[in-house]
């Protein structure tokens, strides 16, 4: 873990950020910057997770939303069920969406490229479809959320609490893409992005490997939904599936970088920041159209993304 | 017995109708490999234009259609021109081009939420909310009306492609782009006109869509898994396979939308989707 | 006598209703250059694509270093020791040279390599490969010989005992091609076994000490470089009746 001195670098900003986030909610009364946060930390690990399937395998999931609700319902319905902690209910989520992870690993085996993401969206459609019409969990109708009424620890509302739960949760992730950018699974990823067929003959186990990698971005995606049912209080199909949620977790990355861990970071905190202004300064449906208009400009002039240009400006300097 | 009538003639004239939707799909995706995932969004453009006409100065919905055509022809080539100059050329198609089309699609749809709101729009004629009673078979014209004019368009782009030089060149670019450049052909030409067309009929395909019911912008998007489920099932680079498998499609949704009810209808087509991706492909009439 | 390290039995593999292999039998000792030769479409590629994995054979078994691998997934096979390279070379276009090099040592000669070694022992493999001053360079922007090169490095990289070298010579020029063959002969100094498939008669014949003849799926000939030569059945496929 402490390999090197840029890994101590890592983990003590690592913990300082969290801990200033800590801070901030004893210290900050506003709870606006928390919410605004929240959405930002929200983005940043559902990039995250789809990096590590589609930056570092090369393997498009555009099927985001459905991983994202698929752990908000399995909140929803093992809160109604069995009035579970926190916790063990973001654990729960993390399992089940493995599960669907796995599932979709196994897809990967018969279709490549474009049929690959076209079926992960298929994936997510049905799935949607499925919730639409289960009546326990509130059907097309939705379900409410109620916060319990004592908060845990030492935070000051609820949202505070769900405000560091995801930081935890962000940072958690970040550091867990960081190592495999980095590990021996990592290069071996980076191998079956780069040539499937090659990568087999040279010893990877590509089946094993794509696995692994399918269902940690769902276990990812399903823990950064399972907060949202009680973020929002109120929760339905139209919400938790929705496009917005899928177009962040690709354009993100794309925008920050793809075979690095630090792109899904850095395009998060640029295109959520800017959502933020835009909502605030302009008006908030137009906040969501940044998104499509950043990602179109920046695959087309800058395929890369940031961490690549950074790069590529870095080596001409040399 | 008469549930199961009308299920099926639903489904044939829906099934007519998503043939349309998804011809030009056939061409962009079956015959030249791009995977514009925006092309239903472009059909509720066509659509929103033929209720901003229609609204506006009465014209018939599907003639507002026809005339949208030429624009919405030239929009397409300038997409592709785009397309090209920042993947094709560089050879770096299949990520980046994708989440082109993705985002392409998504500011599409938020423009619209955000010019028209998110309320259903509907157009005016004479024929919608008449029927035809054929013994125990009601026959509604807003779905016969779509059915005549989505038949005469599929069945029109097929017989170019299939009679016409560059209709030719079309289904032959996908095949080999050497032998086309050698008989004197542009495959870039070619296919800046082939993605023109393709987008040229979803103006159409827009009106009809607006005329079999209201539309609003989140409306394209069970459209994407119907017009790719379409496509690969009938087999790429087929268009009577596209044609059969879009009936089938319809007849089938027709069926499990009545009797399980229209909240399952979406599944339908994205399950079709990925039954046919995880067993066959190649489709049923496709080449490997 | 030395070890029998490949066998191939009665192996038979069809696309459809084409058959592009029927029957053929192969066998590969520890250390031998064995030359795989035939006009197009005889199926050399299918054949060697059946022996490293990338496609299933329909009938007939293989087995090496003693190990039935008919049914062995392609990573399992090249971590017993069998590499290939590819006709048209297939670099790992994000790495540089030396990064390519470090995925087969990391799998496929896993267990044959300690972890702390892995770079210099990749260093060494560009050393022999002749690529060392090549090592940062990014993989995609190699001149045509510099990735034949890189593809054989991989190969070596994985610790085979045997390679299969797919038209490794293809479109060389006369000197590059005796830097390849230079390359495939120090590899076999160093106990490697290759079947070396080419259209190059002049560097197969060279290089050979056995040929094997296939022509429309059957192995038609087998033997020394020159009987194989004077053979009838291969001059009819090569140059007709």
């Amino acid at each position: 873990m402490f390999r090197s001195r840029a890994d101590v670098v890592f983990w003590v900003v690592l913990v300082a950020v969290f801990l200033a986030g800590l801070g901030a909610t004893y210290v900050v009364k506003n709870e606006y910057y928390f919410t605004a946060l929240y959405g930002i930390l929200q983005a940043m690990l559902m990039a995250v997770a789809w990096n590590i399937l589609g930056g570092f395998t090369g393997y498009v999931n555009f099927g985001s939303a459905g991983f994202f609700a698929l752990g908000a319902y399995t909140v929803v319905f093992l809160d109604k069920a069995l009035g579970l902690p926190l916790p063990l209910l973001i654990v729960a989520a993390a399992l089940v969406c493995g599960l669907l992870g796995l599932g979709v690993g196994y897809l990967s085996l018969r279709l490549k490229g474009v049929y690959f993401a076209i079926a992960t969206l298929a994936t997510a459609i049905v799935l949607e479809t499925l919730i639409t019409n289960w009546r326990y969990v509130g059907g097309g109708r939705g379900a409410y959320l109620v916060a319990p009424a004592e908060v845990p620890f030492l935070f000051s509302s609820y949202v505070d609490m769900l405000f560091v739960v995801m930081l935890a949760l962000t940072l958690g992730a970040v550091a867990i893409s960081r190592y495999l950018n980095a590990s021996r699974l990592g290069r071996g990823l980076a191998a079956i992005r780069d040539d499937e067929g090659a990568a087999e003959c040279a010893g990877v186990p590509t089946l094993r490997l794509k696995l692994i990698s399918t269902t940690l971005m769902g276990a990812l995606m399903g823990v950064a939904g399972a907060p949202y049912p009680f973020f929002v209080t109120f929760i339905d199909p139209a919400s938790a599936f929705n496009l917005f949620v899928a177009v962040n977790a690709i354009a993100m990355p794309m925008i920050g970088g793809t075979a690095h861990w630090l792109g899904p970071v850095i395009g998060a905190i640029l295109v959520g920041g800017t959502q933020e202004v835009v909502t605030v300064t302009v008006k908030a449906e137009y906040s969501v159209l940044v998104v499509g208009i950043m990602l179109v400009l920046f695959i087309t002039l800058a395929p890369q993304g940031i961490v690549g240009l950074a790069q590529k400006y870095l080596r001409r300097r040399k | 017995m008469d549930l199961f009538a009308n299920a099926i003639v639903a489904g044939v004239l829906l099934g007519a109708f998503y043939a349309a939707v998804a011809v030009g799909l056939a061409i962009t995706f079956g015959q030249l490999d791009i995977v514009n995932i925006a092309h239903p969004a472009f059909v509720i453009v066509g659509s929103y234009i033929a209720w901003i006409v229609n609204s506006r100065l009465g014209i018939d919905p599907v003639l507002v259609g026809v005339l949208a055509s030429p624009l919405f022809f030239v929009a397409g080539a300038l997409v592709y021109r785009v397309y090209y100059a920042a993947f094709e050329r560089t050879g770096q198609e299949s990520l980046s081009g994708l989440a082109f089309f993705f985002g392409v699609m998504f500011i599409i749809e938020v423009s619209l939420i955000l010019v028209y709101g998110v309320d259903y729009r509907n157009v005016t004629a004479s024929y919608i909310g008449e029927s035809i009673e054929l013994g125990y078979v009601g026959i509604p014209l807003r779905l016969l009306v779509p059915f005549l004019a989505a038949s005469l368009m599929t069945g029109g782009v097929w017989l170019y492609l299939s009679r016409t030089f560059t209709g030719r060149a079309i289904l032959a670019v996908a095949q080999d782009r050497l032998a086309l450049q050698l008989m004197g052909a542009d495959p870039v030409r070619i296919k800046q006109w082939a993605f023109g067309l393709a987008i040229g009929t979803t103006a159409i395909a827009g009106a009809l869509l607006i005329i079999i019911g209201p539309v609003e912008p989140s409306v394209g998007r069970v459209y994407i898994g119907r017009a790719f489920a379409v496509v690969v099932l009938g087999g790429m680079g087929s268009i009577p396979g596209m044609i059969i498998a879009a009936l089938l499609l319809g007849v089938v949704e027709s069926f499990v939308s009545t009797f399980a009810g229209p909240s399952w209808a979406p599944a339908v087509a994205f399950g079709v989707l990925l039954l046919t991706l995880a067993v066959r492909p190649s489709g049923l009439f496709g080449r490997a | 006598m030395s070890a029998e390290l490949l066998r191939v039995e009665r192996l038979s593999k069809r696309f459809g209703g084409f058959t592009a292999l029927q029957d053929v039998d192969l066998h590969v000792n520890a250390g031998e250059r064995l030359g795989l030769i035939g006009p197009n479409g005889s199926g050399k590629t299918t054949m060697i694509n059946c022996i490293s994995g990338a496609l299933y054979n329909d009938e007939g078994r293989i087995r090496f270093a003693g190990e039935d691998i008919t049914r062995l997934p392609p990573f399992e096979r090249a971590r017993l020791g069998i590499a290939r390279s590819f006709q048209i070379p297939r670099p790992f276009r994000s790495m540089s040279v030396l990064e390519n090099l470090r995925i087969p040592l990391e799998y496929a000669a896993r267990s044959r390599t300690e972890h702390r070694r892995i770079d210099d022992e990749a260093m060494e493999v560009l050393e022999r490969i002749g690529l060392k001053k090549l090592a940062q360079a990014p993989s995609g922007s190699l001149t045509q010989v510099d990735m034949r090169k890189l593809e054989l490095a991989r190969a070596l990289a994985a610790k085979p005992q045997l390679l299969v070298s797919d038209e490794a010579m293809a479109g060389l020029s006369s000197s590059e091609v005796d830097e390849i063959l230079e390359i495939l002969f120090t590899l076999n100094k160093g106990g490697v076994a290759v079947i070396m498939i080419e259209h190059i008669m002049r560097a197969v014949m060279r290089f050979s000490e056995r040929i094997v003849v296939l022509d429309a799926g059957r192995k038609i000939c087998e033997g020394l470089p020159d009987d194989v030569c004077r053979d009838r059945e291969v001059e009819k496929a090569y140059l007709g009746e």
